[in-house]
């Protein structure tokens, strides 16, 4: 009757736990709500405020520059309820409880919520095949905006999680995450570094800036994928998600 | 299977496991007893690695909790305090859930559904929405997901808290079942259930050990335990606190056959003499004997006297 039990991994852990998690956005109104959300507000600047026809250009940039400030709070709706709403039902204690480890259900969560906000991503399609439609925009430089739009999605999804893991009340998460996300678009953001730059040496400024998510988007806007800027988001993913570890570790440990 | 040493659990200045051991073998169901606050969840949580221990080691099946969690989980069947579950997941879905995490896939998998279905009796809203249930379904669902890979141990917080008379009667059934070929610790607030399902009891206050014993020992424990009880018309109470093994004589009106008077004996391990001196002496005196019976001590009683011991002892 034991069968198998040996035979466990890590990656059936993950895949079985993502499902999970990826399913349960599912069944709620919420992914529904989220994705109308998403691509209306997506649309609204894009087209209004962006004014994507008037500027005559084959290119997706009215599009992307706005994503930094969608997201701020877009993601966090998405991300608030991953730990919060497993500490309040009591459901954390069931899965913590299984044979998987710590790790593998922070990584698994994360990957879910991910691959939805990238459903909601790719859902915005049309808008480049209307550009390739109506010119002969640069496809290499769209598709390094969707890549680098996925990891700003990625980081601040994981910075979420991290806030999540530390209450039981998603409200809570929701409000630190945005606020800790804020800081984030806010170092690099010219408005903000030009103030700096009055008071503050330029080398200081720009040390500030390079912790931006503003910053390293603006090369995948552009069409350059620069390791360095990989190397940013990805590292903010990790360490957040580290963080998470570290959180739900000294939960318990009480 | 399960061996305890030394457990103690500290939250900031507050001890909630003090220097707790024990051990459970298969075959046995210990039944975990304690007032509210006494430390059995947090003790539970700590034996399923859920919490880690302030210090003291658990071993399951001789793997360490601390060092090699996952082979000890693996072992372990778990229903948590309160039965949490996703709500927003049907029953099989859920419940396959479990199984995957639990390394069954495919054919196993749905074997295992299957199975663990019939036990709980959950057929019948296998493809509902968990919130949608009623509390005892969604109780006996938690319980079919800590039965799902048919544990060696089978760790259960309160499994029959929040369920009608039939299902606490159905689950005590199957934990008894399942005692008889697994390791099995429930908690419970319920005495009556000790007597329905476990082969020994503990009985925890503050976090400490208190009682450790059969459910016949520990009731044994209690003042009443070995004293005869008899309803008779005519009966002298001076001439049955005369009698050599008798200690006192009570008049008693919570006996079920109506008023009489209840012997208490000097030594409780001689309840059968004492008896057999009482029945003597209706006989010769001519009482008109309409129940005469050993009490056998009431759990209820003990748990009291020794979980309040400023405020019940006599």
């Amino acid at each position: 009757m034991k069968a198998r039990m040996n035979a466990n991994s890590s990656v059936a852990n993950i895949r079985a736990i993502a499902k999970r998690e990826l399913s349960s956005y599912f069944t709620s109104p919420v992914a529904y709500v989220f994705l109308v959300i998403f691509l209306l507000l997506a649309g609204f600047f894009t087209f209004t405020v962006g004014s994507f026809f008037e500027r005559g250009e084959a290119s997706l940039s009215a599009f992307f520059a706005w994503h930094p400030w969608i997201y701020l709070v877009l993601v966090p709706a998405v991300g608030m309820r991953v730990w919060s709403e497993e500490r309040r039902s009591g459901t954390m204690e069931l899965l913590l409880t299984m044979p998987v480890n710590a790790w593998e259900a922070i990584l698994a969560k994360f990957l879910a919520s991910w691959a939805f906000l990238a459903i909601a991503l790719a859902l915005t399609f049309p808008i480049a095949i209307t550009v390739n439609v109506l010119g002969d925009p640069d496809n290499g430089m769209i598709a390094a905006g969707y890549i680098g739009s996925l990891l700003l999605a990625g980081a601040y999804l994981a910075i979420t999680c991290m806030t999540s893991a530390l209450t039981r009340n998603q409200v809570v998460a929701f409000i630190l995450s945005v606020v800790l996300c804020l800081f984030l678009i806010l170092a690099g953001f010219n408005p903000v570094t030009d103030m700096m730059t009055r008071w503050a040496n330029p080398a200081v400024v720009e040390i500030v800036a390079a912790f931006s998510v503003i910053t390293h988007f603006d090369g995948f806007q552009k069409g350059v994928i620069d390791t360095r800027d990989l190397f940013f988001f990805l590292s903010v993913i990790g360490f957040a998600l580290f963080a998470t570890s570290v959180i739900i570790r000294n939960h318990r440990a009480g | 299977m399960i061996r305890i040493e030394n457990l103690t659990k500290s939250f900031g200045p507050k001890k909630a496991v003090d220097d707790l051991s024990f051990s459970v073998e298969r075959g046995e169901v210990l039944g975990f007893l304690g007032p509210n606050g006494a430390g059995k969840s947090t003790t539970m949580r700590m034996i399923t690695g859920f919490l880690p221990p302030t210090a003291g080691r658990i071993s399951i099946g001789g793997h360490d909790v601390a060092e090699d969690g996952l082979a000890a989980k693996r072992l372990i069947g778990y229903l948590p305090e309160n039965a949490a579950s996703y709500p927003d997941m049907s029953v099989e879905g859920f419940l396959g859930f479990a199984a995957e995490l639990r390394g069954l896939n495919g054919s196993d998998k749905k074997k295992a559904v299957g199975r663990v279905v019939d036990l709980c009796f959950l057929s019948s809203v296998l493809h509902q929405q968990i919130d949608t249930l009623s509390k005892g379904y969604r109780h006996r669902t938690c319980l079919a997901q800590s039965l799902i890979h048919d544990p060696e141990v089978l760790i259960m917080d309160e499994p029959t808290d929040g369920l009608d008379p039939n299902q606490k009667h159905e689950v005590r059934n199957l934990i008894r079942e399942m005692g008889k070929t697994k390791a099995v610790i429930f908690s419970t607030h319920i005495l009556e259930e000790v007597d329905a399902a476990c082969t020994r009891a503990i009985i925890i206050d503050r976090g400490r050990i208190v009682a450790n014993g059969t459910p016949q020992e520990l009731r044994s424990l209690s003042d009443l335990a070995g004293a005869v009880t008899i309803s008779a018309a005519n009966a002298d109470p001076v001439k049955l606190a005369a009698l050599p093994e008798a200690a006192r004589v009570e008049a008693v009106s919570d006996s079920a056959q109506g008023p009489g008077l209840r012997v208490y004996p000097k030594d409780k391990l001689a309840s059968v003499a004492l008896a057999r001196s009482v029945m003597d002496l209706a006989g010769r005196e001519g009482w008109q004997v309409s129940a005469l019976h050993t009490e056998e001590g009431q759990l209820d009683e003990v748990f009291r006297r020794i979980t309040l011991p400023d405020t019940v002892k006599k």
